[in-house]
């Protein structure tokens, strides 16, 4: 009888320890909790946050017709805070009539060339660091949540292999710094698991916004390899790879990083 | 196009302290830097920047080249009578931009 009880209480402990221990399993951390306290500050209030700023500006764009159509983006898609919620969480995905997977920087360019008849917006461009805010940010405490299909899973899995693959004449891979050695201390900084939860991003170093792109060229700069030309469909694959790495991890755009 | 996020109490009592937080978007170009082709960036940054409430100056500051892009200024100031809190930044390239808040004290 003693020894029944002493079983079933240690089935008993067992299972609650089992269900904390799943609930616990998420051990990923943003590199919004590797910030300090008044950074984190910094980013949450919406008026201290410098993001806040491009995502204004963004708002603004996104009424102001453009182009040989004379059209403005609100004039198709409305009200952004409806027609953009959730929008961030699933990109880089593959728009109607386009082969490859695009990222939200150029999702806003096919609609500039193909809809509004305008021209390309370059990268790094402020009008479209603002406009991605403003799109992202309506997705903002939304969880990624990446698409999945033939086509986007073989660039998926390319990302994947851009990630592991060890590059540039210090001989690292993505994988070594931000898999087996995050956490831990870089020059004092702590190395970030690298999920892509706040882009574009207000970095205090760059005193601007940013994309990805261009932070995924730092690292690049960093490991001393060749970074990629700006157009290159490697960035689009590793941000796929990234962003799965990352999902059901909550938007934070337009986050601040140091 | 200047684009400017202001933090202020809405109402405060009278007597109170109350903190006025603004930031605005400005290169604040420090004038050292050379560009892509060679050349010294010519220095674009925020001379001055101001704050009235009612018409009478209640905090103002010079800013200089070592100020960051996008400066964020945080000010305090008493609470004595309702009326608008009138926030202006001057500067290089004929730079101004104006910004108003009201504030209600009871």
């Amino acid at each position: 009888m003693t020894a029944r009880l002493l079983a079933f209480g240690l089935a008993l402990v067992f299972a609650a320890s089992y269900a904390a221990a799943q609930a616990g399993a998420d051990k990923r951390r943003s590199g919004y909790q590797d910030m300090g306290e008044a950074l984190q500050k910094m980013q949450d209030d919406d008026t201290a946050n410098p993001g806040m700023l491009f995502v204004q500006l963004g708002g603004q764009l996104w009424a102001k017709p453009a182009g040989a159509e004379n059209k403005s983006c609100a004039d198709c898609h409305g009200v952004a805070a409806d027609s953009m919620k959730g929008v961030a969480t699933r990109y880089p995905a593959i728009p109607q009539g386009a082969d490859r997977p695009v990222d939200l920087e150029g999702r806003i360019n096919m609609c500039r060339t193909e809809n509004q008849k305008a021209e390309r917006l370059p990268p790094e461009n402020r009008d479209l660091l603002s406009l991605e805010a403003y799109v992202a940010h309506q997705s903002r405490g939304m969880p990624i949540a990446p698409p999945y299909g033939p086509v986007v899973d073989a660039f998926r899995a390319q990302g994947e292999g851009i990630y592991r693959r060890r590059q540039g004449q210090l001989n690292l891979s993505c994988a070594i710094c931000h898999d087996d050695n995050a956490g831990k201390k870089l020059a004092g900084i702590v190395i970030p698991e690298a999920h892509p939860t706040g882009y574009p991003i207000y970095r205090l170093e760059w005193q601007a916004l940013g994309s990805l792109k261009r932070r995924l060229r730092n690292c690049l700069v960093g490991i001393r390899a060749e970074a990629w030309s700006l157009d290159a469909p490697e960035y689009v694959a590793l941000e796929l790879y990234l962003m799965e790495r990352a999902k059901g991890m909550k938007l934070e755009t337009p986050a601040v990083r140091p | 196009m200047s684009n400017i996020l202001v933090n202020a109490p809405k109402t405060a009592r009278r007597g109170e302290v109350v903190e006025i937080k603004a930031l605005i978007l400005h290169p604040m170009e420090t004038g050292f830097r050379p560009g892509p082709n060679g050349r010294i960036i010519p220095r674009n940054i925020i001379e001055r920047f101001t704050a009235t409430w009612n018409g009478a100056e209640i905090f103002a500051m010079e800013m200089s080249p070592a100020i960051a892009a996008n400066p964020f200024v945080s000010f305090f100031a008493q609470a004595r009578e309702s009326g608008t809190v009138v926030l202006r930044w001057t500067g290089d390239e004929g730079f101004a931009a104006e910004e108003r808040v009201a504030i209600a004290v009871e």
